[in-house]
């Protein structure tokens, strides 16, 4: 019972993006002696479910999850070796390297993609801006990718998505990854046009879809 | 000769300001990649064929062409050692369109870093590169220095503190509410009319964002919010689409000039438009507003 209620108090610390008090909970979790693992799975994460889930009804905004994501990847700092010591491991739900296209300096977006990947479970390598089709493909085979994430804010560089997937093809590594795009002008016939596999209108919706990417 | 800008909002009369810079920039030719204020040393009679367009399609206010004219955004185009010289080049080619009776604008965006505590840029930090680019604005001839497309409330303070800084010219200052009629960083336009209101800030308003639509809804929230400050309504000519590779936006110019007319009813004193539109939107919602 104290567990719960110690989870409880975990989630809603990242609810309310307070990292300082995620530190603290997460060293009580140590001193208590509880199972790192189950710690951050029943504590911390259902918090980023939550605020994902109000970001995508337009209930939270960027700080919100910034501020949640903080909180929670810095209790998961505090019990990081104790998961070792245990040879527990946070479950690794596939591989994503993402960033914005040639071009484009947009960062936000993609950055909060990022965020909610890595907290759900996703091992993210993050490009940043400007990224050439020839980086995302060296990526790509680099980290053996499940997916690969395409961020335009631009009318202008969204062509650029098509650049990368085109160079995944001459490259022999299309079949191997799966591609996602997302950003202002694009859209699910944008997707479909440049032969990518998924399109994302925000940040909570691109974890469902990469879950549902890795899993196909 | 023209008035001092606020003087003339004063006498009640609704002035247009003009339409997209970016967009239009890429259009006539601006590689992808390259920002626009490259152009200013490099293109000057570009820049001031635009302004001129939009002055021959009945803007009364032109906004300089220095939207990331800011140290910070300038860096990532090689230009921050320029970024007196830039901001200073810009509002003199616009002055020189704009000629005695057109107002200039010193145009300010955000600097793209995001402030502490979610990034690195300090709030002292952001009023230093808001002041220096709105002294060289100011240099250079403009009229009122006009802060626009904030969407981080902290931000859009330092960027007044800084124009306040760096010069004597008015500052004006609006947001872009793109995200579930908030800006993207959560600020509806109640707050953000009140906290330039606060600041005796005397002009503000939406510009950008999601749809010209929700502008309709959010003149009313600010005009409530900031009773005595003159509004600004300059959104996006809709959004984006490409078909057949072609960029379209919604919004055509009659569409643009029937909105028009009705932020006027709503208060808005500047009437523009932004991202997509061109001249002709200019000129279609001078004529509406004209004949009110």
């Amino acid at each position: 019972m104290a567990n719960e209620r110690l989870f409880e108090e975990m989630t809603n610390v990242v609810i309310a993006g307070l990292p300082d008090k995620a530190r603290e909970l997460a060293n009580e979790v140590l001193r208590a002696g509880i199972d790192p693992l189950a710690a951050i799975e029943q504590g911390f994460k259902p918090g980023m479910d939550v605020v994902g889930e109000g970001f995508a009804k337009g209930e939270l905004f960027i700080p919100d999850l910034m501020m949640s994501s903080r909180a929670m990847q810095e209790g998961i700092a505090v019990l990081e070796p104790e998961l070792l010591k245990r040879k527990q491991e946070l479950k690794t739900l596939g591989k994503v390297v993402i960033g914005t296209v040639q071009g484009d300096i947009h960062e936000i977006g993609k950055t909060l993609v990022a965020t909610m990947l890595t907290a759900n479970g996703f091992e993210v390598r993050d490009l940043g801006v400007d990224v050439s089709p020839q980086r995302f493909v060296d990526a790509v085979r680099e980290v053996d990718a499940d997916v690969v994430g395409l961020s335009a804010l631009l009318t202008t560089t969204m062509l650029n998505q098509e650049a990368v997937i085109l160079t995944l093809k001459e490259a022999g590594l299309r079949d191997q990854v799966r591609v996602i795009i997302g950003g202002v002008p694009t859209s699910p016939e944008w997707a479909s046009e440049i032969g990518a596999d998924a399109y994302a209108e925000n940040a909570t919706e691109a974890v469902e879809v990469v879950k549902g990417l890795v899993q196909a | 000769m023209r008035l001092p800008i606020v003087e003339r909002l004063a006498s009640g009369e609704v002035l247009i300001a003009d339409g997209a810079t970016g967009t239009m920039l890429l259009e006539a030719g601006l590689p992808t990649g390259t920002p626009g204020e490259a152009w200013i040393l490099e293109r000057p009679e570009v820049i001031m064929k635009l302004h001129r367009a939009y002055v021959e399609a009945g803007s009364q206010l032109i906004l300089t062409t220095t939207f990331g004219g800011t140290r910070a955004r300038l860096k990532a185009a090689g230009l921050a050692v320029q970024v007196t010289e830039v901001n200073r080049c810009a509002a003199e080619l616009a002055r020189r369109v704009a000629g005695d009776e057109v107002y200039v604008a010193g145009d300010i965006g955000p600097t793209g870093e995001m402030m502490a505590p979610l990034g690195p840029l300090t709030y002292e930090a952001a009023v230093g590169l808001f002041a220096e680019q709105a002294q060289a604005l100011a240099a250079g001839g403009a009229d009122c220095i006009y802060i626009e497309t904030m969407s981080d409330l902290n931000e859009a303070k330092a960027a007044v503190e800084g124009a306040r800084r760096g010069c004597d010219l008015p500052a004006f200052c609006t947001f872009s509410f793109d995200t579930h009629g908030h800006t993207s960083m959560g600020v509806s336009p109640t707050q953000a009319a009140q906290a330039m209101a606060e600041l005796d800030v005397p002009v503000t308003g939406a510009n950008c964002g999601h749809s010209p639509e929700e502008v309709l809804d959010f003149l009313p929230q600010m005009r409530q919010a900031a009773p005595d400050a003159y509004l600004i309504a300059k959104p996006n000519a809709g959004l984006p689409r490409l078909v057949k590779r072609q960029v379209v936006y919604d919004a055509t110019p009659e569409r643009m000039a029937e909105l028009a007319r009705r932020y006027v009813e709503l208060g808005a004193r500047i009437v523009g438009t932004c991202c997509g539109s061109s001249p002709a939107h200019i000129a279609a919602v001078a004529a509406a507003i004209q004949t009110r």
